[in-house]
C-alpha cells in the first residue's frame, strides 16, 4: 500500500483545495446582498463582495480599500457560495481583518490601491487561502512562494477589455513550456533571471503547469470572452465589472456560467450568447495612460 | 508501459460541467481506466461508470437543468453501474438537502448538511476511524442521517463519510485530492500495478 504520510494534508494543501474545487467555474464581483443572490442563482461558484467594481473605481478615482465588514457579513448571510473579498497590496491588516470575518479567500489585488510597493504579504501565515495576480511566470511564482494557493491573470480589470488577460494567459503558457523544455542545468539560471524561487521553476519543469489552479481576471465582459480565457489555459474565469455593469446582470451571468463549461464548443456559444442584452461599454488600452493600469501595480 | 496481467479497464464518465473534475481523471488513470470528461446527454450510454466531482452544487444544479441532465443521470444510476459522488456530488444524490434546503436527485438514502463543518477556516485533513485511508474535508457537508438500504463504509469521529447503497458510492471527503487510490479502486476496480505513484495533487 502507498506511504500514508504523503496524504497527510498541510494547510497549504487544503487551501489549494478549495482552488480546484473552484476550476471551472465564473467567479463574480458583487456589489451588494441582491447581487450576490443573482450571482448564486446564475451558477457562479464565488462571490467576491466589494464596495465598487473595478470599472467605477477606475472612474471615480481616489483611494480604493478594502470593503465594510458590514457589506461582507450581509453577502455571507445571503449565499450559500464561497464568499471572496479583497484587500490592498501588502495590506496585511486588512487581510487579517477578512480572514477574521472568515471569508474563504482573500485577493491581494491590485484593483485596489496599493499599500505597500515593495513587499506583498506574507501569505503563508494565515489560515485563509489567498489569490494573487500576476502578468508572467516571474510574478506568478513569486505570489506563489509567498504563499498564494491560486493564481489569477491580472489582465486590465474594469476596462471590459479582454486584450490584457490574453496577453498574461499567452506570457504563461509560453513560459511554462519553455520551462518545460530545459537542461536540469538550466533551471537555476531560469529562476535567477526572472527573479523565481528554484523549486517551483523545477515543479513547472517536472510538470508543465503551475502547482496551484491559475484562473482568467480583467476586462472579461461577454460569453465569448471566457471562452477565449478557458481556451488559452485559463482553469476558471473571474467577472468584475462585465456582469453588474451590463444591461442584463441575470442574463450574461448565466450565459458566462455556462460558455466556461461549454468553452469549446462554438454552436452551444451561439445559444448561449444570443440575446443577452448590451455588454458593459469598456475602454481601449491605448485611451488608458500607462500610469493608471492598474496591471502595473505589484511587481 | 507492459501489461503485467489482465484487468478490466473501464471507460468512467466524469462529470466536467465545474469543480473538481481532473483531480477524479488523474485517479483512474493511475488504476488503468479510461476517464472519460461528460457535459452532454448523449455521452452517457458507453460508460461503464461515473463521477459526480466535488464543486459547487448550486452550480452543477444549474448546469445540469440548462442542459437537460437530469433524466439521463436518474437513467444512469438506474443501470446499477458504479458511481462515486463526491462533496457537492454526495449533496447532488442526497435524499434530502438542508444548509440551505436545495433539490436534489435522492440517489442515496440519506439526509445531508452542506458546509455543516463551516466555511474554508474549518477545512481540514484527517484519518478515517478504523483505518488509515486519508480524509480531505473541503467546505465538507455532513451526512446527518442515513436510510435503512445505506450501508457505513467509512466514519470520521463516528459519523459516516462514506457510504454505499449497491454500487453507489457517496463520500463528504475528496479521495481525489490524495495520493490514496483505495476509495476509487474499491467503486471501480483497478490494477494497482498501473499505479504508478502520481504526483502530489497540487493544482
Amino acid at each position: 500500500m502507498k506511504n500514508q504520510n504523503t496524504d497527510k494534508k498541510s494547510p497549504y494543501e487544503i487551501k489549494v483545495g478549495l482552488a480546484e474545487m473552484l476550476k471551472g467555474g465564473v467567479i463574480m464581483d458583487v456589489m451588494n446582498v441582491e447581487q450576490a443572490r443573482i450571482a448564486e442563482d446564475a451558477g457562479a461558484t464565488a462571490v467576491m463582495a466589494l464596495e465598487r467594481v473595478p470599472a467605477q473605481i477606475r472612474s471615480e478615482g481616489g483611494v480604493a480599500r478594502a470593503s465594510d465588514p458590514a457589506m461582507i457579513e450581509a453577502i455571507q448571510a445571503a449565499v450559500s457560495i464561497p464568499v471572496m473579498a479583497k484587500c490592498r497590496i501588502g495590506h496585511t491588516t486588512e487581510a487579517q481583518i477578512l480572514q477574521a470575518l472568515e471569508v474563504d479567500f482573500i485577493d491581494e489585488s491590485e484593483v485596489l490601491t496599493p499599500a505597500d510597493e515593495d513587499f506583498h504579504i506574507d501569505k503563508h501565515a494565515f489560515a485563509i487561502p489567498f489569490v494573487s495576480g500576476s502578468t508572467n511566470i516571474g510574478e506568478a511564482l513569486r505570489r506563489i512562494g509567498e504563499g498564494a494557493a491560486m493564481m489569477r491573470t491580472k489582465g486590465e480589470a474594469g476596462t471590459g477589455n479582454i486584450v490584457e488577460a490574453v496577453r498574461h494567459l499567452r506570457s504563461l503558457r509560453t513560459a511554462i513550456r519553455r520551462i518545460t523544455q530545459l537542461l536540469p542545468e538550466e533551471i537555476m539560471t531560469e529562476a535567477k533571471l526572472h527573479g523565481m524561487p528554484y523549486d517551483l521553476v523545477r515543479y513547472v519543469h517536472e510538470h508543465g503547469k503551475l502547482p496551484v489552479p491559475n484562473f482568467a481576471a480583467g476586462g472579461i465582459a461577454t460569453p465569448a470572452d471566457a471562452a477565449l480565457c478557458m481556451s488559452l489555459g485559463a482553469e476558471a474565469v473571474f467577472v468584475g465589472s462585465g456582469i453588474f455593469l451590463s444591461e442584463d446582470p441575470a442574463k450574461r451571468a448565466r450565459a458566462v456560467v455556462q460558455a466556461t463549461t461549454y468553452w469549446n464548443d462554438a454552436k452551444k456559444l451561439v445559444e448561449i450568447s444570443r440575446g443577452i442584452g448590451q455588454a458593459m461599454r469598456g475602454i481601449e488600452m491605448d485611451k488608458i495612460p500607462e500610469g493608471e493600469r492598474l496591471s502595473k501595480r505589484g511587481w | 508501459m507492459s501489461s503485467t496481467k489482465p484487468m478490466t479497464k473501464r471507460r468512467i464518465g466524469v462529470l466536467a460541467l465545474q469543480g473538481g473534475f481532473e483531480a477524479h481523471e488523474r485517479r483512474l488513470t493511475a488504476l488503468g481506466h479510461e476517464p472519460v470528461r461528460v457535459r452532454y446527454a448523449t455521452q452517457f450510454d458507453e460508460l461503464d461508470g461515473l463521477i459526480l466531482p466535488g464543486g459547487e452544487s448550486t452550480t452543477h444544479l444549474k448546469l445540469i437543468a440548462l442542459e437537460g441532465l437530469g433524466p439521463v443521470l436518474d437513467a444512469f444510476v438506474a443501470t446499477q453501474k458504479p458511481v462515486l459522488a463526491t462533496c457537492a456530488g454526495l449533496i447532488l444524490s442526497a435524499r434530502t438537502v438542508s444548509g440551505p434546503s436545495q433539490a436534489s436527485f435522492g440517489f442515496l438514502d440519506v439526509a445531508v448538511r452542506r458546509n455543516a463543518w463551516g466555511r474554508q477556516l474549518d477545512s481540514f485533513g484527517a484519518i478515517a476511524d478504523d483505518s488509515d485511508v486519508p480524509l480531505t474535508f473541503i467546505r465538507a457537508p455532513r451526512i446527518e442521517s442515513v436510510g435503512p438500504g445505506v450501508e457505513v463504509v467509512l466514519r470520521y469521529h463516528g459519523e459516516p463519510v462514506l457510504v454505499r447503497s449497491g454500487a453507489f458510492f457517496g463520500a463528504t471527503f475528496h479521495p481525489e485530492l490524495t495520493s490514496d487510490v483505495r476509495v476509487h479502486r474499491q467503486v471501480f476496480g483497478g490494477d494497482l500495478t498501473l499505479a504508478s505513484t502520481p504526483a502530489p495533487v497540487r493544482g
